[in-house]
């Protein structure tokens, strides 16, 4: 197997990576792929709590680069799909106990054990961000409809080109399509007019994300939920299949029936 | 004294340590680097580094490939110096400074020579947040200048997209200099010693044209008929 590691970074903090790692993790699991998530928040774990994982954690990411375990023996097996795993991060080291290089290494090792490596970026543009992207053959930049949050996804995109990792591409999460239509929030088009890269999808904002963030049980395992929808969308373009934008097509219909373009 | 100490000069500055290379292949001035580091790893331990590589051409990969070596031996390159305007710009894409203050009164002193000339920097990509260009001359972007972003030049600027980042045009007291974008919408707009920043808009997207009259700063938009 050779698989395909994507790093998913933003620059700003509680945009959602976390939560969408582990979402479309789950998506391509259930389209039968074998997937290994890798948390690259050493020392502020997140997704083996937003997996619902967390009690089962014996080794962690410092403990393959270090040599104390095997690859296999770090990787947690979801057991509600049956192709999905986790590797943790450890939370009593920081940073600094892994090095780009380390990254890369650990990368290709995976490369030959499943069909995605999917990787949760820290937050920042320092070392944790260099170390989540070393190994990365397609990287994801998230972001929110904020001002804020789309400038440091412009500064990421920046940076990731610098690295020579090609361009990104876009998820734009927790959209809110009735402040858009309002005009209190940055439609679809706002935000890609700024950062002008290519659209892999748009989740919408969805309470039941936090409930389920908060239980464990990544939403994208059962519910119908829009959001749910959106990630199994991301999923299934990440496969190369073509699924039209609903949020966008809702958008645009409201801006024909308020004579707006 | 071997070969390598030939083409490194290493010496303290108020900011750290200050390398300075050789002309060599860069292979060569690289290994040299890491050479005599690992022969006195204590003293090199936690130091801010400043390199100075002269008129080498470098691009992304290899210096970050430098950074991540440096790194592993615990020292942070923080600033790269350059007589070669593509290294330069490699570091700034890598984030790293490209001038460490007051050692190069000689360069600072040259600049506005060369503004009034007729060189320019022509940049065919969009310049992200975060992004910094300083030159001498003009500079000249095909693509936008995002917010975040940030140009100086001695000289003119052309942006031949939106321009919504900060842009600092004659930089070294030249009033005579313009700013024109397709789009004007700086977050602030200076030219030589005068700060504006861009009114609310009204009315439909043109391109425009800002200099100085009278020691004001106007932008008018730009007229195919005089």
């Amino acid at each position: 197997m050779t698989a395909k590691v994507v790093t998913v970074t933003s620059g700003k903090g509680g945009v959602g990576k976390t939560t969408a790692v582990a979402n479309i993790g789950v998506a391509l699991a259930a389209k039968g792929q074998k997937v290994v998530c890798v948390d690259g928040d050493i020392g502020l774990r997140n997704l083996d709590v937003v997996m619902g994982l967390e009690n089962r954690i014996v080794y962690d990411l410092v403990d393959v680069i270090e040599g104390r375990c095997r690859l296999r023996q770090a990787m947690i097996h979801d057991k509600r799909l049956p192709e999905l795993y986790l590797i943790p991060a450890a939370q009593t080291r920081d940073k600094s106990a892994v090095s780009p290089s380390d990254m890369v290494r650990l990368c290709d090792e995976l490369r030959l054990e499943c069909d995605w490596v999917l990787i949760d970026s820290p937050a920042g543009i320092e070392r944790g961000f260099h170390n989540a992207i070393a190994g990365a053959d397609k990287i994801i930049v998230m972001t929110n409809p904020e001002i804020s949050a789309v400038r440091d996804a412009d500064r990421v995109i920046g940076l990731v080109e610098a690295e020579e990792k090609g361009t990104p591409e876009l998820v734009l999460n927790r959209l809110n399509l009735a402040m858009v239509r309002r005009g209190d929030m940055l439609s679809v088009d706002d935000v890609l007019d700024l950062l002008a890269i290519k659209l892999l999808g748009v989740v919408p904002e969805d309470e039941s994300v936090i409930v389920a963030s908060n239980r464990g049980a990544p939403l994208t395992l059962d519910s119908k939920s829009k959001a749910g929808q959106a990630f199994h969308h991301i999923a299934r373009r990440l496969l190369g299949e073509e699924v039209p934008f609903l949020e966008l097509e809702a958008q645009r219909l409201w801006q024909r029936l308020l004579g707006r373009k | 004294m071997s070969k390598a100490t030939l083409l490194i000069d290493i010496k303290g500055i108020r900011d750290g340590l200050l390398v300075k290379l050789g002309e060599a292949p860069w292979a060569d001035l690289q290994a040299a680097l890491i050479n005599a580091i690992d022969e006195r790893p204590a003293f090199f331990k936690g130091a801010r580094l400043a390199l100075d590589v002269g008129s080498q051409v470098l691009h992304v990969a290899e210096l970050a490939a430098l950074r991540e070596l440096l790194s592993e031996r615990g020292i942070f390159l923080w600033a790269v110096l350059s007589e070669s305007s593509v290294s330069e710009q490699t570091a700034q894409n890598l984030g790293l400074a490209t001038r460490i203050s007051k050692t190069r009164p000689e360069a600072a002193r040259s600049a506005p020579q060369a503004g009034a000339g007729e060189t320019a920097l022509w940049l065919a990509h969009t310049l992200r947040s975060g992004a910094r260009v300083e030159f001498p001359g003009h500079v000249v972007v095909m693509g936008d200048v995002n917010p975040g972003a940030e140009i100086v030049a001695g000289g003119s600027i052309v942006v031949w997209g939106r321009l919504r980042g900060v842009v600092h045009a004659g930089a070294q007291g030249e009033a005579g200099a313009v700013v024109c974008a397709l789009e004007l919408s700086p977050t602030q707009l200076r030219i030589a010693g005068e700060i504006a920043v861009s009114p609310k808009r009204k009315g439909k997207i043109q391109p425009e044209i800002a200099r100085l009259q009278d020691g004001v700063l106007v932008a008018e938009p730009w007229q195919t008929k005089e």
